[in-house]
């Protein structure tokens, strides 16, 4: 029997995943995009988890918000991916450092 | 109240028109305006002196405008006016529209006529705001403003190094003098919460008794400190020694305003102040002894001075210095009408001698050295006669103005019984023989004797234009007559009861007064004493060195060398001031400079704190690295720390 447990596990290894991937990655803005909707995904799991063990609908309209802002998110940050690509013809994250004090 | 007003305002409004809008009115209109507006203020002044001499005129004392008041005390703008301030002001005012007259003529090829004029009405008016003043608030105005406008003057040929050092000097030493002036008021209103004259001497009495402390163990009486205080600022605006050292500089300004500010009016303001706080320096026994001791000892040294110059103008200055002290010495005698009696009669011989030496480097195409002139009298007539009225009324001649005047000052001194009199009368009585000495050493120098100009000079000779004899005719008529008829009224016959406080016992002039019957008992009186033998003598004396044995001055310098180079280097005040004091205070100066303000104010403070920032922000800006993943892992921390925080304590 697959309980709320096992669920919440591949939330975490999932979180986890994707903030390994923010943290080890330095080659591709893409794959750092990517990370993101990971993490976003691994909350969505938990959302929805805990709405069908706690017989509470809100949690999946809440899942489907988050896809919604996950979706524009990603749009917005490939855009500026385009950009930036454009501009200094790399997206290396090695190579953005114009922010360093 | 209208009339004093416009007295004051009128030669104000001509300064401020021939100042500002000078270009458009062009020289002629700068001078109309200006004379104009200071004739109006003489006229308008005759007519209050006429209102003062009238049988049971009072003293006017009103207030035109309420400035501030503060914990008590009235700061206003008001108008004196007795019989003593009637008198100042028609002198001024006389003076001041003589030397405008003649300025005409001795500045016409100046670039700087407007300005000129502009700042010789704003004098007056300064002056004038002096003179009338009814508290202490608006004569420190009047007293800082003529000081301001002698400053401009003396430095009016801004482009040469000698003025400006001259009226950076005036200046410097006039604070000085004014420091104390200053002190002294604040000392008046801190005992009697008043800058009023009326209120401040009707509590005379009681500030007399009060005493105070000032280091630790000695007890000083307030009054006495607050007359020193105050007479010290009159010592720098009067030229008193030691303060005297600006005068002699004060030649480099144009001669008109060494006439009028540096001769008959702006340097009598000192003596002015002290009879009008009579009523204060009568409580202080102490107080007037140092007056009458100090204008005793400047009457004479400085008198020694003038015989060693060879400037024109410079002799006249220390002539000038030495009056100062006889009229000084005769306030400290409590002879307060005899000083302002001499007052008035040198401004108007000295205006004149001034003027008539101006008329003379006019002639001689601005050479001031009286060993390249002599032999003028035939090609200078006018000038020659008025200069010789000037000298003998100097000297008090029989019959001149100043003989009246010197004499009963220095009649006065010998009776006054207070501690320094009979040095101070002796010092006068010399003084009269150094002052006929110098006076006519100048005179024969310059009119008598051998022509000694150059070549250049001899061929512009030529006697002035009117706009500088009408004035020097005007002045030689009152410093010929005005003594014998004024000396009776104003000495003896009470004319200053009202505005000159003399305690009982210490009214010398009085007891003179026993004695008077008219000034012609006055002058044979005066035939058969002591000063007028020595100014005789004097005259004689130097008739003898510098006409009839000219070589015998120089073996005497040579003969006294120690001496000479004593007077020639003015008793070494110069070099005292400026390698003592000027060197001492630029020294400490320099080593606040270098050490408080550079080292901790500026390294320290304002660039030390800034340094400060600068190295805390070089190591902060590390943990910038610009790299996403830093930044990343800050917040994914941050965040753990505060789930940590927030859950952590369950």
């Amino acid at each position: 029997m697959i309980g709320l447990t096992h669920y919440l596990v591949l939330s975490a290894v999932l979180f986890s995943i994707a903030v390994a991937g923010i943290f080890i990655n330095r080659k591709n803005v893409i794959l750092l995009l990517m990370c993101i909707e990971l993490l976003l995904l691994a909350v969505n799991f938990n959302f929805v988890a805990f709405s069908r063990f706690l017989d509470d609908p809100a949690g999946q309209v809440f899942v489907f918000f988050i896809l919604t802002v996950a979706a524009a998110e990603s749009a917005i940050g490939l855009a500026i991916l385009v950009v930036l690509f454009r501009t200094r013809r790399s997206i290396n994250v090695q190579e953005l450092d114009v922010l360093r004090g | 109240m209208a009339l004093h007003l416009a007295i004051v305002l009128a030669p104000l409004a001509a300064a401020i028109i021939a100042g500002l809008f000078g270009r458009w009115i062009g020289r002629s209109g700068a001078h109309c305006v200006t004379i104009a507006a200071v004739g109006a203020s003489f006229l308008m002044s005759v007519i209050v002196l006429l209102g003062q001499l009238e049988p049971g005129a009072l003293p006017q004392n009103e207030t035109v405008y309420t400035w501030l008041v503060t914990d008590g005390v009235r700061m206003e703008i008001g108008f004196l006016v007795d019989r003593l301030t009637a008198l100042m002001m028609c002198v001024v005012t006389f003076v001041s529209l003589m030397v405008h007259v003649y300025t005409i003529g001795y500045m016409h090829e100046d670039p700087g006529y407007q300005r000129f004029f502009s700042y010789i009405s704003l004098f007056t008016f300064a002056m004038l705001m002096l003179v009338m003043a009814n508290n202490f608030l608006q004569l420190f105005f009047g007293w800082e403003a003529v000081g301001l406008v002698s400053y401009l003057l003396i430095g009016f040929w801004y482009t040469r190094p000698t003025a400006i050092f001259a009226n950076m000097k005036a200046f410097l030493v006039n604070r000085v003098g004014d420091f104390g002036f200053l002190l002294g008021i604040a000392l008046l209103l801190a005992s009697s919460g008043s800058l009023d004259y009326a209120t401040v001497f009707a509590k005379a009495p009681q500030i007399a008794q009060q005493t105070m402390e000032i280091a630790p163990g000695t007890t000083w009486s307030v009054m006495t400190l607050a007359c020193i205080l105050l007479f010290v600022g009159a010592m720098g605006k009067s030229a008193q020694m030691p303060l005297h050292v600006w005068l002699p500089d004060s030649m480099e300004g144009p001669t008109p305003i060494s006439a009028l500010i540096h001769a008959a009016t702006m340097v009598t303001a000192g003596v002015f102040m002290v009879a009008r706080m009579s009523p204060l320096f009568e409580y202080s026994e102490t107080a007037l002894s140092v007056v009458l001791v100090v204008g005793a000892t400047t009457a004479l040294l400085t008198g020694f001075i003038g015989v060693v110059q060879h400037d024109i103008k410079r002799v006249v200055a220390y002539s000038t210095l030495s009056q100062l002290g006889y009229m000084t010495a005769a306030l400290g005698a409590s002879a307060y009408a005899a000083g302002i009696f001499h007052l008035m009669t040198h401004a108007f011989f000295k205006a004149l001698l001034f003027l008539a030496a101006g008329s003379v480097i006019v002639a001689l195409h601005h050479e001031q050295d009286i060993r390249r002139m002599g032999g003028l009298r035939k090609h200078l007539p006018v000038t020659y006669w008025t200069s010789l009225v000037g000298s003998l009324a100097l000297i008090g001649f029989p019959g001149f103005a100043g003989f009246f005047s010197k004499d009963a000052l220095i009649e006065a001194v010998e009776l006054a019984g207070r501690a320094g009199a009979s040095y101070a009368s002796f010092c006068l009585i010399a003084g009269v023989f150094v002052t006929a000495l110098y006076s006519f050493r100048m005179f024969f120098l310059v009119f008598h004797g051998k022509e000694r100009l150059d070549e250049d000079a001899r061929h512009h000779l030529h006697e002035s234009p009117l706009v500088i004899t009408v004035p020097l005719v005007l002045l030689a008529i009152p410093s010929l007559v005005i003594g014998w008829p004024t000396i009776g009224a104003t000495l003896f016959a009470g004319y200053f009861d009202a505005a000159i406080f003399v305690m009982p016992g210490n009214d010398v002039l009085a007891r003179l007064g026993s004695d008077f019957h008219g000034a012609g008992g006055f002058l044979l009186h005066g035939l058969t004493g002591l000063p007028v033998l020595l100014s005789v003598a004097g005259v004689a004396a130097a008739w003898y060195l510098y006409l009839y044995r000219p070589a015998v001055p120089e073996a005497i310098a040579t003969r006294v060398a120690v001496l000479h180079r004593l007077l020639v280097n003015k008793y070494y005040f110069d070099d005292f001031n400026e390698k003592v004091l000027a060197r001492g205070a630029r020294l400490t100066g320099g080593a606040l400079w270098r050490f408080g303000d550079v080292a901790v104010i500026d390294g320290a403070l304002v660039n030390g704190s800034a340094r400060l920032v600068a190295w805390a922000a070089a190591i902060v800006r590390l943990s910038q690295s610009g790299y996403l993943y830093h930044y990343a892992f800050a917040m994914i921390i941050g965040l753990a720390l505060l789930v940590y925080w927030t859950l952590g304590g369950v």
